[in-house]
């Protein structure tokens, strides 16, 4: 295809300008504009910014919050990446044998995913305080009976508890597309031979869906990382700043705090750190694809 | 045997399906319960229906307010992030220059930059550009951050569309503008679904970047308007479960309708990205 060279250039402001227009500004100038106040003493009301250096990376490593809140989010990180994976794969086999309801109960499971994490943090806020206390009292079992949101361990699996109902459903979306993929053949010549299902899960589904355990992982992975809504409604944090995550360390230094310097600086950190956990992933993805 | 152990399995299915169901038993019958009702047995069915808790969340947040809110932010954000990013992913992959892949990079890789490493300064330049309190900015807001993803997705498919058919077209005397838009953008659909399915879920139950960009009561979507019921202190069940489970019952006959599209968008999406 050919035109002419003018309206060529005016075709590539036409298609590509305006994405990049609010890519830029709301995306790649914040992001630089960060960079710069995290070297700041910025409190976010006042006009004077004043170069501090690297005052505020040197502060927040002697930050204890800070560090505990990486701690409580690396923590929660790899159990709901082991927890959510090992489930919706198991959800999903299950799900993709020849039962009867099964696409009900594919749906039910799937529901709690279109929530947003807020509503789904309050609506777990009522069944921890209210709901399984009244449970606890009628049945007298002490799953039910603990101090779920009041106890810095309770407080912990709650979230897990709340995190595995509201992402399972995702997870096990794509893993049924997954199982589904792995072709018929190869499972009924198992059949034939007498492998068991353990034997054909082992050796025939979980390497041919390979790419979809990845992905999965990824998923979770860098979901969890940033953590906030289902927590901020859940328990803000608390007890004792026991369950804070760094997006919500960061939000509170912050836009509670005014420390916008300090939460800045924090802000960029962050992104370092899922930065690079990201590019581990990719590149372990791209590893596992060649094989 | 094996028909024991499909029973098995179906009765292991329900149960699970009953465990993902309680917590919307929870809600739904405490939110037609009085306040000393739901403090005094939060599990039991309802003595007396107090619909009237309904009626109250109705009045106090401006339900039907809040619910217009909500779908103009995200029917404006998501037809536009739409729009902007399958033009710009037409071009980037029908012109492939140095240029447009370096534009394709910097979108894929602002996708590792979390929210929270941006919102700070943000504020600032919504600000500056006066488009805090105001649905128009925060809609542009969600153009700027929903384009990358949207971008990834559309060029990833508009790469298997054969050129042909454009090629046709332009023998055919269509401009370059009546090619996009009378050949490709119809071609695109599936793509088109899943981005609106997937940005749509995003932009409607987002909290903390409405919450940064509209203080005015009258701008708030649900899930902001939801949130003024659990303050730290005073937490009003009655109207806070009455409130949930107006702002859940959209989005789950939303789901319930476009089931199909919500699962194909998910799969094809991650499996893609």
């Amino acid at each position: 295809m050919k035109y002419s060279k003018k309206s060529d250039l005016f075709q590539l402001l036409v298609f590509l300008a305006p994405a990049i227009l609010f890519f830029a500004l709301m995306k790649i100038i914040p992001f630089f504009m960060g960079m710069y106040y995290s070297f700041t003493d910025w409190n976010g009301i006042s006009a004077v910014k004043t170069w501090v250096g690297f005052n505020n990376f040197i502060r927040l490593f002697q930050d204890e919050d800070f560090s505990n809140s990486f701690i409580f989010t690396a923590k929660y990180t790899v159990v709901v990446v082991i927890i959510n994976n090992l489930l919706a794969f198991l959800l999903a086999f299950l799900l993709t044998r020849k039962i009867r309801f099964r696409n009900p109960v594919r749906t039910v499971i799937f529901m709690p995913n279109v929530i947003g994490g807020i509503l789904l943090g309050f609506i777990w806020l009522f069944i921890f305080t209210r709901g399984f206390p009244t449970v606890g009292k009628l049945t007298d079992l002490a799953f039910f009976n603990l101090p779920w949101l009041g106890t810095e361990n309770t407080a912990f699996w709650g979230i897990i508890i709340v995190s595995v109902w509201q992402f399972v459903g995702y997870l096990m979306v794509i893993y049924v597309a997954g199982i589904l993929s792995v072709p018929h053949e190869l499972i009924e010549a198992a059949d034939m031979d007498g492998a068991t299902s353990l034997q054909k899960v082992w050796h025939i589904i979980l390497p041919l869906i390979m790419p979809v355990i990845t992905v999965c992982m990824f998923l979770t992975l860098s979901t969890s990382f940033k953590v906030f809504d289902v927590i901020y409604s859940l328990t803000k944090g608390g007890p004792f700043r026991s369950t804070e995550p760094v997006a919500l360390n960061i939000y509170t230094e912050a836009f509670g705090r005014n420390n916008m310097g300090l939460g800045s600086a924090k802000a960029f950190i962050f992104f370092v750190i899922v930065a690079l956990l990201t590019l581990l992933q990719v590149w372990f993805t791209k590893r596992k694809e060649v094989e | 045997m094996i028909f024991k152990g499909r029973w098995f399995l179906e009765l292991l299915a329900i149960v699970i399906a009953i465990l993902f169901l309680i917590p919307f038993y929870f809600i739904l019958v405490n939110s037609v319960k009085s306040f000393g009702d739901i403090i005094m047995d939060g599990a039991s069915w309802p003595k007396a229906f107090m619909w009237v808790n309904y009626v109250r969340v109705w009045e106090t947040i401006n339900f039907p307010r809040a619910f217009w809110n909500s779908l103009v932010v995200t029917v404006f954000s998501v037809a536009g992030m739409a729009i902007i990013s399958a033009m710009a992913a037409y071009r980037i992959v029908r012109r492939p220059t140095v240029f447009s892949k370096v534009i394709l990079f910097l979108f894929v890789s602002a996708m590792v930059i979390p929210f929270q490493s941006i919102m700070i300064p943000l504020v600032q330049v919504a600000n500056g550009l006066n488009m805090l309190n105001s649905h128009v900015g925060l809609i542009f807001i969600y153009w700027g951050l929903g384009v990358p993803l949207s971008v990834f997705l559309f060029q990833g498919f508009i790469k298997t569309i054969p050129i042909e058919l454009e090629e046709a077209a332009v023998i055919d005397g269509c401009s370059p503008y009546g090619v996009f838009w009378k050949v490709v953008f119809p071609l695109l659909k599936p793509v088109t679904v899943t981005v609106i399915i997937l940005q749509s879920l995003w932009v409607w139950n987002d909290f903390l970047l409405p919450s940064l960009i509209l203080q005015n009561t009258d701008l708030r979507t649900i899930p902001l308007a939801n949130f003024s019921f659990f303050s730290e202190y005073t937490k009003q069940w009655d109207l806070g479960l009455a409130g949930l489970v107006m702002s859940i019952t959209p989005l789950l006959i939303f789901f319930l309708f476009m089931q199909k599209h919500i699962i194909d968008g998910i799969t094809g999406g991650s499996i893609k990205g």
